[in-house]
């Protein structure tokens, strides 16, 4: 892994969020400057801003685009305990050739009393519905029934979780099997109310969501949660970001008879537990094929998950904050590192170090002296084995290799 | 910062000052300050997956410390942007479709010379793809040569050859170098470039330049000719010729002893080059290793014991071999690398291995899909006993096609492997396949395509719906149009046909007037899509001065409904210069025709002002 290139996002202060559109040819930022800014994609990869402007009158959390189905739309949320929709609209032609475009806020959504700290459009199968959820334990469900009038937008379910909501993630599955469903997390403190993590279920028959599951294991504060592309499968795959990251496997129980109108019952099952950020982790999410997922927590570092097809699953990576590699982890790697033992596997729930031993395609570096295969090798840094247990290395400034190096302001020691 | 920070200390030594008789709360003091530090020291970091890369940025979810004002964009695989592997990628695309297409019912003694043909294939790829390259990656590729000459059965002892020959080219760059200098029997290089050749096995061109030694000594001339006779009958292997494997073992035996004869009565004494060469026949260990440089490598070292030692050697044995030359080459100093213990697991026929090896030392996919696939194909890896050998197959393909996909134009070459993935193919491209970005017309119709050959619904009728809606918001009404038919959305074609309506309405004149003249049958897609249809069939019919069939035509618009509310008084001042024409006149005062309009009008006349009605 290297750094393509970086981009300065010259907001004024913390940034909180980062969005792809579906395409990944767009980007949106949000921060506690309380703007957003839309950043498109060129030919040549430069990333350019294109729209920046004050969405909110506190912090923006969360940015998050409709898909392109209903046309260029974004959705933020804020401290100010708003949401808001916005949309593109094409504007006049001479701001197009300045590389300008123009959004315009289509709605706020003032039902909340407190913080919203999560908003997320759901699965385009269901029409343009948009779900938020606050600080103060309620998750929104809201719905433009006309698509090409972005303005009108009703509330149409509020779920009171009692616990305070930090994330949601709708379960992408689009199969008839599955109703649509949502699942919530929370980041209240108090251990004694266990079960962070509650799943809702829409009932087609009460036309109610209602809650189908609560994961009792969960008991600490989650800071994330993120369920995976479905991939055709009849269960489905959640990710957590708590005190550890923890991968859940919901498999749909057989309804005892087909007319009875309660929630799905699920079999619970931990698929993954790792615990190497050594603390808090505060992202997940997965790519687009649910064969990686990343984690981020207060390590400092976003670490990268991959399942073998055995489905064990190993860290084969680790970046930090400036997007290089920690003692070059990279390339897939371990992903078939248990290949051959089949027999010999423990069940692994937690997975903690994975050294992985890299080697780099051969690049146009110059040799390393005296190696036999000199020619062959990247720079030396770049084939250490990732030690995660050695604490020694994290603190080792990283070495990178850049295609494109900013200019980086200098930065204050902060050791001391 | 650093103002924050210095205020944030005064602070608190005040506080502290304040508290310090209040020694019961000191405790919660320190856990704030650690809690302090902690967040000005912490940094976070925010991700975000796209296609090819993450993004990622310094925050801080404590909402604590500094931001970060980068985003940084992360690659994983950069190889892909490499021109000349994508030409390996894109040659090596078709054999491996072509592998694909080879019938499972075929008779296997009928497959093998076709597998053989497709590892053939392969290998010339990767040699001309190695030519491109810098000797630097050549290697590494001339690696995946040597293993992929393990999965043909075959004359071990030719192919190594064939493979230390390839991959040591250099000495052919040396020998011009010699040739072409003032004096190449002078030259500094002469001897290496012979003792290279031997080494090579490369006996004829060996002969020819030891000839122009021999030529400017008459003296010696006698040794170089028994040199000469030496390199000439040694017997090599002809896999063609009648000769069996024992006729020949017994002349290659002949022949090494009659070479050790001349090294112990000291013939080549006089000469020390040619004393080497002829320890070197015998299999001379030592001497070889004397010559390290011009080896390079153990594997090198490898095949030139083999060949002057036993050129019979069964793949078999070859393990023992390959383990005790690279011990006796490498000094204790060097341990092995990755690429090493790669090839002597390939020495060592463990396939599974290698490929576990290599998919942690390489950092794409490409070898170790295309290899696997091979592999699996020719059912090797169950012969290994490995029963899952059909889903790391499939788990490496998708590995190496998911790569594929995240770059602009090789993501089409992916498609084919997902076709051949038989369990998640199919859900893998259809998550790929509707990031791919529509940026033209031309790269939506093109993708379109894939997804329509497969059947792919839903992925189509997404794609229509995003042009559509694109084409709508940039004004381009008849692009909107035709993709909203396409996607086979009633309620957006609605919505534009109500839109060109509207625009005839301000204006009198339609656009895209083809497009809307040749609907056809996709008219009845939606009831305001056929009335536009119609109406436009109905303008160019009055344009047409076909006066009856246009107002046959208004007339059963007016009847059937389908026209908006909001258009009828268009229709209806429309009807107007008709009911003056004289044909159209004998036609509407026909009794039963009559009823209908009348309908029609005062159904209209009720909605529409009442100076509109005057007017009529």
């Amino acid at each position: 892994m290297f750094v393509a290139r970086s981009i300065a996002a010259d907001h004024k202060d913390l940034i909180h969020d980062v969005s792809y559109d579906f395409h990944g040819r767009r980007m949106a930022t949000c921060s506690s400057d309380q703007s957003v800014k839309v950043w498109d994609k060129s030919d040549n990869g430069e990333w350019h801003c294109t729209a920046s402007w004050k969405t909110h009158s506190g912090s923006v959390w969360r940015v998050t685009w409709a898909h392109p189905e209903f046309g260029q739309v974004l959705a933020s949320c804020s401290f100010d305990r708003t949401a808001a929709v916005w949309e593109e609209i094409v504007g006049e032609s001479n701001d197009k050739q300045r590389g300008l475009s123009h959004w315009i806020k289509r709605t706020t959504l003032v039902d909340s009393r407190t913080s919203v700290t999560d908003v997320k459009f759901a699965p385009k199968h269901m029409g343009l519905v948009l779900a938020t959820c606050s600080a103060d334990g309620v998750v929104r469900i809201y719905e433009a029934p006309d698509v090409m009038n972005l303005s009108q937008w009703s509330l149409q379910h509020e779920i009171s979780c009692k616990l305070s909501c930090s994330c949601i993630s709708w379960n992408p599955s689009s199969s008839r099997a599955h109703p649509p469903m949502i699942a919530v997390g929370s980041d209240d403190n108090n251990v004694t109310y266990s079960g962070k993590v509650q799943i809702y279920e829409y009932n087609e028959n009460t036309r109610k969501y209602a809650k189908a599951e609560t994961l009792m294991t969960v008991t600490d504060p989650v800071h994330d949660i993120a369920f995976a592309p479905n991939l055709g499968r009849s269960f489905h795959v959640l990710a957590i970001a708590t005190k550890d990251v923890r991968i859940f496997k919901l498999i749909p129980l057989r309804r005892e008879n087909a007319t009875s109108s309660g929630p799905t019952k699920f079999e619970v099952q931990v698929m993954a537990q790792f615990d190497s950020h050594n603390s808090q982790v505060w992202r997940v999410s997965w790519n687009i094929t649910s064969t990686l997922l990343a984690s981020s927590g207060d390590d400092g570092c976003v670490r990268l998950w991959k399942a073998n097809y055995m489905d064990n699953w190993k860290c084969t990576g680790i970046l930090r904050g400036d997007g290089s590699p920690v003692n070059g982890s990279s390339g897939q790697g371990t992903a078939l590192s248990a290949v051959g033992s089949a027999g010999a596997q423990s069940q692994n729930s937690v997975v903690g170090a994975a050294s992985a031993g890299r080697y780099f395609f051969p690049h146009l570096d110059p040799p390393r002296a005296g190696s036999r295969l000199a020619l062959l090798l990247p720079p030396p840094s770049l084939i250490e084995p990732t030690c995660e247990t050695d604490h020694t290395h994290a603190h080792q400034p990283p070495q990178i290799r850049r295609r494109y190096t900013p200019a980086l302001p200098t930065q204050p020691a902060e050791h001391d | 910062y650093f103002m924050l920070k210095h205020d944030a200390i005064t602070f608190l030594a005040c506080f502290l000052n304040i508290l310090h008789h209040h020694m019961s709360l000191m405790a919660s003091v320190l856990t704030f300050f650690g809690t302090y530090c902690v967040g000005l020291k912490q940094k976070h970091v925010g991700f975000e997956w796209g296609p090819g890369d993450i993004l990622v940025y310094e925050t801080n979810f404590k909402l604590q410390g500094p931001g970060f004002p980068f985003v940084h964009v992360v690659r994983k695989d950069e190889d892909i942007y490499s021109p000349i592997l994508r030409k390996l990628f894109n040659e090596s695309h078709h054999i491996f479709v072509g592998l694909q297409n080879i019938k499972d019912d075929m008779p296997s003694k009928n497959k093998k010379p076709q597998f053989v043909s497709v590892s053939k294939n392969y290998r010339s790829v990767i040699r001309a793809c190695m030519e491109e390259l810098q000797q630097v990656a050549g290697m590494c590729l001339s690696c995946y040569c040597v293993i992929l000459f393990f999965v043909e059965a075959g004359i071990l002892l030719l192919h190594l050859l064939d493979w230390v020959r390839l991959h040591k080219a250099d000495v052919d760059e040396k020998v011009r170098e010699v040739l072409q200098s003032e004096s190449p029997t002078h030259h500094h290089a002469y001897w290496e470039v012979v003792i290279s050749f031997v080494l090579q096995g490369r006996m004829d061109e060996a002969r020819q330049i030891l000839m122009k030694q021999a030529n400017l000594q008459p003296a010696s001339r006698p040794i170089y000719q028994l040199m000469d006779s030496l390199l000439q009958k040694m017997p090599i292997f002809n896999p063609g010729s009648t000769q069996t494997l024992t006729e020949f073992d017994v002349k290659w035996r002949h022949w090494h002893e009659e070479c050790d004869r001349y090294l112990q009565d000291n013939s080549f004494a006089s000469n020390r080059h040619l004393e080497t060469i002829c320890k070197i026949l015998v299999g001379d260990e030592d001497t070889m290793l004397e010559h390290k440089e011009l080896l390079g490598t153990w594997y090198h070292f490898l095949v030139s014991r083999l060949l002057f030692f036993h050129p019979t050697v069964k793949p078999s044995e070859l393990h023992y071999y390959a383990q005790s030359s690279m011990d006796m080459f490498l000094d204790s100093r060097s341990a092995p690398e990755p690429l090493d213990s790669i090839l002597l697991a390939a020495f060592e026929f463990d396939l599974h291995q290698v490929i576990k090896d290599c998919s942690i030392a390489l950092n794409n996919w490409w070898f170790v899909a295309h290899l696997t696939d091979l592999l699996d194909h020719c059912k090797l890896l169950q012969s290994h006993n490995l029963h899952f050998g059909s889903n790391l197959r499939e788990f490496l393909v998708l590995e190496y096609a998911s790569g594929l996909f995240s770059h602009h134009s090789l993501w089409q070459l992916a498609v084919d492997y997902f076709d051949h993935c038989p369990e998640f193919g199919r859900v893998y491209l259809e998550l790929q396949i509707e990031r791919v970005p529509l940026e033209t017309e031309r790269k939506a119709l093109k993708v379109l395509r894939i997804c329509e050959q497969r059947q792919m619904n839903e992925q189509v009728r997404s794609i229509c719906k995003i042009m559509a809606k694109r084409a709508l918001s940039n004004n381009r009404l008849g692009s909107a149009l035709s993709w909203s038919i396409r996607a086979k959305d009633a309620a957006f074609a609605t919505l534009i046909s109500e839109r060109f309506l509207q625009d005839y309405c301000t204006r009198g004149s339609f656009s895209d007037l083809d497009l809307i003249d040749n609907l056809g049958p996709a008219m009845l897609l939606s009831d305001r899509l056929t009335f536009l249809g119609k109406y436009r069939e109905f303008h160019r019919l009055y344009g047409e001065m076909r006066f009856t069939e246009a107002a046959k035509l208004l007339l059963s618009l007016m009847t059937a409904k389908i026209a908006p509310r909001s258009f009828w008084m268009t229709l209806l001042t429309d009807a107007l210069p008709l009911l003056e024409q004289k044909e159209v006149n004998t036609y509407v005062h026909n009794a039963e025709l009559q009823r209908p309009i009348y309908n029609c009008f005062s159904h209209g006349t009720n909605t529409v002002e009442h100076t509109a009605e005057e007017e009529v």
